[in-house]
């Protein structure tokens, strides 16, 4: 007969709908309502898994997620992948759905019948700190025999290989109050703080809100009525009035407490779903910032602790009472109740009622106080003073031996109370003190770390009526308000019972199988401190991080010292409060969303034209360009012949640029780079070399003096955002005195790089305003290319006569395809970049330096040596810096010619490391391999012979000689730089303004960077003004400035003409029109979307209309402004734009 | 995560900022008339204390600017912010 535990009435289920479920292959039924363990129970199933260890038979003990052994893997693949089995998960807390399908873990072959437990010789050597001795010797058997052994014998469930094929979420909120715990006192407090006006959230890890509620049905005379009602229907009432005031979140666990209030909750969405909705996400992480956090998250009852006592069948009272009454489920025929606590006595008495015999109730205490008299009333056995000796049976308790020879009892149920712990591990997380109360025998909260308050039985207040107020009040309640209860039992808390004599199978921890004869050797061998025995004995340290065990052990361990449990003190506590799912916590950020994924403003055509693709940084690079077939040795070898035979075309766009404003710019930057920079003349280049005030290498690049008081500065594609926070940094602390402005520009311009002999004749047609001819090395022009605004730089890193070629970023596909369209030159990738700066012996910052490389190792010593000071110019004469055996830069030949060594390998002179290869290829141009190194004191070495070993394993193994050259293998002399030929046939330029024609039409965006007094004359020009308000935006007649820092402003508005506002002495004006995108959020949800990657608070009050500000969506830095009550106008640099509405994508629904 | 008074926009989450080490280590007017040892000390000595610790953090994603703040380093607690 199925459910024949069922009671005949009563329970929160719906028993017209039953439900079919499978556990380990058996199909079983249950209702609507129903948890796994509440069905299981009703179907008499109580053996329900294996211990870690002993693989005792083990069955289900609580009704909550404090439950250690009912531990099963739930296996939704349903024919689609195996990514959705999730292993250890609480029956207690699954919720019945059709077709669930659940396993027993641990156990082998069958839950029944299990041959690590009929191995009974082996549980012995796994007592405490079995892991440091018993398996010690001989080490070599450890890993081969052991460990596998210990592994395959105890464990949990396994964790799926296939990938998760769900979704999972993340939302910011804010909010003045937030509530864990909906049981009485949580609602309590909802009540009163909702009725006060404010944001406030409940969460509750359970199905249904109500906690304790759902189980004072009333079955028997036990059933409580609040104010007049029955519980359940005040619960209903209550949570009706809460409706559209407080949001309130069932299957919602609230599992950490981290800095300043920031609470992080696990919401269930489809786990109790028999079918998975489509595209609906399965969790998602709240990442809740609360003024006052009330912490309503109740109480666990406490096992007691005697011989064998985890047969199946034991169950602690509390969990039985709720079997009973919220899911009408009978835990037995003939129950014994084993108590050392008054509370005990409501799951007799509701047990009683409902019809099961309730053979005697052995009360620990001599006295057990006026509880007793009524059950004594009810007709119940009451034998004071007694206890449980021991327990039989095999796989369901049989009998209970009573203490001091009373005989045994026959049952198939054991309920057993050992008294309340108050669950303090949020408030202890929240670093609050704890102090321990001797009436409860447990911890409490004490002194407050943050703005926290506790109510309820985790206040140690207990009483249905004084958790009802204890809540009220926690929640703000401006008057006290008094509940009337009536028909709850009343009871005092107790600190439950000493420990007994210490047992091999008296089970403190039930998960990980630890015995109070455990804790006993670990005191025995010494260990004090409670820290000490957790980790030795690994009491605790299950997956329920010791619920049920943590204050058992501590009582135990003061035992067996004999000192006070309060002196023992107690194990930190952790999140998290239960496990959470890694999904979880990885949210979106995972596959594309992992990190943003950048492309440059040419990226399309790379693509439409084959290129393969390498990541540098986050922004996806062409490496080369393969024709059909061809390799890419040959694809590189084509590139590189182009370049210094004819000509190539390569998108540098991805490297850093920022422009430096000011009077005192050159100034600035003289100080900032090793090299003369306030010496460069208007119109020329330099490359310059920034250095750590440690004198090492950080970052080089091109400084270009535009004007006088303007230099286009470029950094490696890697270092763009730190090099302008270093120079922010020197210019904010160290040198505030110049009068000079930063803005990062490397997404408004584009940079073409067009290098090779007959770059100059391809670029001279299509050159307006510079004379192009007489352009010399190192020389930059404002004009136009093709008809579009650039900068036109001459400059390489070929070696080759070349031209980058800067343009905002949307003209740039027009003006690459103009080009390809009149010369057809070659595009090369980042590959035949490298090889083509390597023969010249060009260093890349990260390859060539590590960090601990100053310029004079790599032949720049001679820079910066007039200058009075730049930064770490003092360091680069420190004793250290100036030994003779520095690593230093030296190409490196081998002597075959066809061997390419590898890049990181050592340099070896006879049996001495003394550097290592930093850069190695084949060069098609010289028909050799070549390699740059760091070698010690290698300037002096040229002309030696060293050696290249080749690591054990390698084809030949041995060493490759290489002979130590100069770092520069083509054109030493550097001629080609002003070698020029024609282009052999130029078609004809397209009209001027084609290219133009197809750029974007432009919004206007400038960044003003002014000092106060100048912010008038500069916000008149514009015709808008330059707010001193923090964080708002002031429109104008068609334009709006919002204030991104004191010193610092965004105008947007239309395009053309942007009037008189040029920079001036005490301002920096910068066109960025190209480096940002607009992305509109808007709709009565758009605040909400936001929060799904922003972590500001945008509620109407504290980010209101007309609020602006920089800040992070996701990784993306992104200026966001409230432009209407429900519209969000983003600002993002063009690169993150995809990133952005891809993230925006993954917060509808 | 951390909430930062920024001195300028007021709290803001920690990944919005960007620490910046020890504050009042100034950087010498004229490092060539330091010795090695004195040099050394300014480049690499902090005082690393346990308790309140004068830092510099800059609000990177939000206003730009370095400011200081006092936090104490067995708490994590920040007791105050300043503009420069
Ligand atoms: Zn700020």
């Amino acid at each position: 007969m199925t459910q024949s535990y069922r009671l005949p009435s009563g329970g929160r289920i719906a028993r017209g709908r039953e439900v079919g479920f499978r556990f380990d292959g058996r199909n079983y039924a249950g209702y609507e309502g129903d948890t796994l363990a509440s069905a299981l129970l009703a179907n008499g199933v109580h053996l329900v898994g294996r211990s870690f260890k002993y693989h005792r038979p083990r069955g289900i003990l609580t009704a909550g997620s404090e439950e250690p052994n009912a531990l099963v893997t739930v296996d939704r693949a349903g024919g689609r992948g195996g990514g959705r089995r999730t292993p250890n998960l609480r029956a207690t807390q699954i919720e019945l759905y059709e077709g669930l399908d659940a396993v027993s873990q641990n156990r082998f072959p069958s839950l029944g019948f299990d041959l690590g437990a009929a191995a009974g010789w082996f549980a012995p050597l796994l007592s405490a700190g079995f892991y440091y001795k018993t398996f010690l010797w001989p080490p070599a058997f450890w890993s081969r025999l052991y460990e596998p052994a210990i592994r395959a014998a105890a464990g949990l469930g396994r964790a799926p290989t296939a990938p998760d094929p769900d979704r999972y979420v993340h939302q910011y909120t804010h909010c003045e109050v937030l509530i864990v715990g909906a049981g009485p006192a949580g609602i309590a407090a909802a009540l009163a703080a909702a009725s006060a006006g404010l944001r406030v959230m409940l969460c509750d890890e359970q199905a249904e809100p109500g906690g304790s509620l759902l189980s004072e049905t009333g079955l028997g005379e036990t059933g409580a009525t609040i104010e007049g009602k029955p519980a359940a229907l005040w619960l209903q009432d209550a949570l009706a009035s809460l409706e559209g005031r407080v949001t309130v979140l069932p299957r919602t666990t609230a599992f950490g407490w981290y800095p300043d209030n920031m609470i992080g909750l696990a919401e269930r969405l489809t786990d109790h779903l028999a079918e998975l909705p489509p595209g609906q996400p399965r969790e998602r992480l709240w990442q809740v910032r609360a003024r006052t956090v009330v912490l309503a998250t109740g109480a666990i009852e406490r096992p007691l602790v005697f011989p064998n006592n985890d047969r199946p069948g034991i169950l602690l009272a509390g969990a039985a009472r709720s079997y009973a009454n919220r899911w009408g489920v009978a835990p037995g025929r003939s129950v014994v109740i084993a108590t050392a606590d008054d509370s005990a006595y409501a799951a007799a008495l509701d047990l009683h009622a409902a019809g099961v015999t309730v053979a005697a109730i052995l009360d620990r205490r001599r006295q057990p106080g006026p509880i007793a008299e009524t059950a004594r009333a009810a007709g119940l056995i009451v034998r004071a003073g007694t206890w449980v000796e021991g327990t039989s049976g095999r796989k369901r308790i049989a009998s209970v031996a009573v203490s001091a020879g009373q005989g045994t009892i026959e049952c198939d149920t054991l309920l057993m109370s050992g008294g309340w712990t108050p669950s303090v591990h949020l408030f202890s997380q929240s670093r609050g003190k704890l102090r321990f109360d001797p009436m409860l025998g447990a911890f409490l909260p004490g002194e407050a770390a943050a703005q926290v308050r506790s109510a309820g039985a985790c206040n140690g207040v207990f009483g249905l009526q004084a958790v009802l107020e204890s809540g009220y009040a926690a929640g703000g309640g401006i008057a006290p308000r008094a509940f009337a209860v009536s028909g709850s039992v009343m009871w005092q808390p107790s600190p439950g019972a000493p420990p007994d004599a210490p047992h091999p199978a008296a089970f403190v921890d039930f998960q990980n199988d630890v015995t109070t004869k455990d804790l006993a050797i670990a005191t025995q061998e010494g260990f004090r401190s409670i820290e000490h025995v957790k980790r030795y004995t690994t009491s605790g340290m299950a997956t329920d991080q010791g619920k049920l065990s943590g204050i058992q052990t501590l009582a135990t361990v003061a035992g067996l010292l004999d000192r006070p449990m309060s002196d023992v003190g107690l194990t930190t506590y952790r999140p998290p409060y239960t496990p959470v799912t890694f999904g979880t916590l990885a949210g979106t950020a995972r596959g594309p969303l992992f990190d943003p994924i950048r492309h440059a403003p040419l990226h399309d055509w790379a693509v439409a034209h084959g290129a393969v693709f390498e990541d540098v940084g986050t922004w996806k690079r062409a490496r080369y360009f393969p024709q059909p077939g061809e390799s890419l040795r040959a694809a590189v070898a084509r590139e590189c012949r182009a370049v210094r035979d004819a000509c190539g075309i390569f998108d540098a766009s991805t490297l850093g640029k920022i422009e430096v404003v000011g009077p005192d710019a050159a100034v600035f930057l003289d100080r900032m780079y090793v090299n003369d920079i306030a010496s460069l003349p208007v119109g020329r280049c330099r490359y310059a070399i920034l250095l750590g005030e440690d004198g090492f290498v950080r970052d080089d690049g091109i400084v270009a003096r535009l004007a006088e008081d303007r230099f286009h500065v470029t950094t490696t594609t890697g270092g763009a955002a730190g090099v302008l926070h270093t120079m922010e940094d020197y210019l904010q602390t160290e040198f505030p005195e110049l009068r000079a402005w930063l803005v990062s520009t490397t997404e408004h311009w584009a940079t073409i790089a067009l290098q090779g002999p007959q770059s100059r004749s391809i670029l001279a047609p299509l050159t307006e305003g510079a004379d192009i001819l007489a352009m010399p090395h190192m020389s930059v022009r404002i004009c136009r290319v093709a008809g579009i605004q650039a900068r036109l730089f001459r400059v390489g890193f070929t070696g080759e006569a070349g031209f980058e070629i800067a343009v905002p970023s949307g003209h740039a596909p027009a003006l690459w395809d103009t080009l390809i369209a009149t010369a057809d030159p070659t595009p090369y990738g980042t590959e035949a970049m490298h090889v083509l700066r390597a023969e010249k012996g060009f260093i890349v910052v990260g390859q060539e330096t590590d960090g601990t490389v100053v310029p004079a190792d790599l032949g720049f010593g001679a820079l910066g040596r007039r200058k009075r000071d730049h930064v770490g110019k003092r360091s680069l004469s420190r004793t250290d810096i100036l030994r003779a055996d520095r690593p230093q830069l030296v190409g490196l030949l081998t002597a075959d010619p066809a061997v390419v060594l590898e890049e990181g390998a050592q340099v070896a002179s006879g049996s001495s490391v003394v550097g290592h290869v930093t850069s190695a290829y084949w060069s098609a141009t010289l028909g050799r391999s070549i390699a740059l190194a760091l070698v010690a004191d290698g300037r002096a070495r040229v002309g030696q012979t060293l050696t290249v070993p080749i690591p054990q394993g390698a084809k030949s193994q041995g060493a490759i000689p290489v002979s130590v050259v100069a770092p520069v293998f083509l054109d030493p002399e550097g001629t080609r730089l002003h070698t020029h030929v024609e282009a052999p046939s130029l078609r004809p330029c397209p009209p001027a303004d084609f290219a133009i024609a197809r750029g974007h039409p432009s919004a206007r965006r400038l960044i003003v960077r002014a000092a106060p007094t100048a912010t008038t004359a500069i916000g008149l020009a514009l015709g808008v003004l330059l707010g001193s308000v923090p964080n708002r935006a002031v429109r104008g007649r068609d334009r709006a400035a919002l204030w991104l820092g004191p010193d610092e402003w965004l105008v947007l508005g239309p395009g053309g003409d942007v009037g008189s506002a040029e920079s001036g002495p005490m301002a920096g004006v910068v066109d960025v029109s190209d480096r940002f995108e607009t992305v509109e959020v808007s709709g009565p949800d758009a605040a909400w979307r936001l929060n799904g990657f922003c972590a500001l608070d945008l509620a109407p009050h504290t980010f209101p209309v007309g609020m602006c500000t920089r800040t992070l969506f996701g990784k993306a830095e992104i200026v966001l402004w409230r432009t209407a009550a429900e519209t969000f106008r983003i600002e993002v640099a063009r690169s993150l734009t995809p990133y952005l509405r891809l993230c925006l994508e993954q917060t509808e629904g | 995560m951390l909430l930062i008074p920024c001195p300028w926009c007021g709290p803001r989450p920690e990944n919005e900022f960007h620490y910046g080490g020890e504050a009042g280590i100034v950087r010498p007017p004229d490092p060539a008339a330091l010795d090695d040892a004195a040099w050394g000390d300014f480049l690499y000595m902090r005082s690393n204390p346990k308790g309140l610790h004068r830092e510099r953090w800059r609000h990177q994603y939000g206003c730009g600017r370095f400011f200081n703040a006092t936090r104490d380093t067995v708490t994590d607690r920040i007791a105050g912010t300043q503009k420069p």
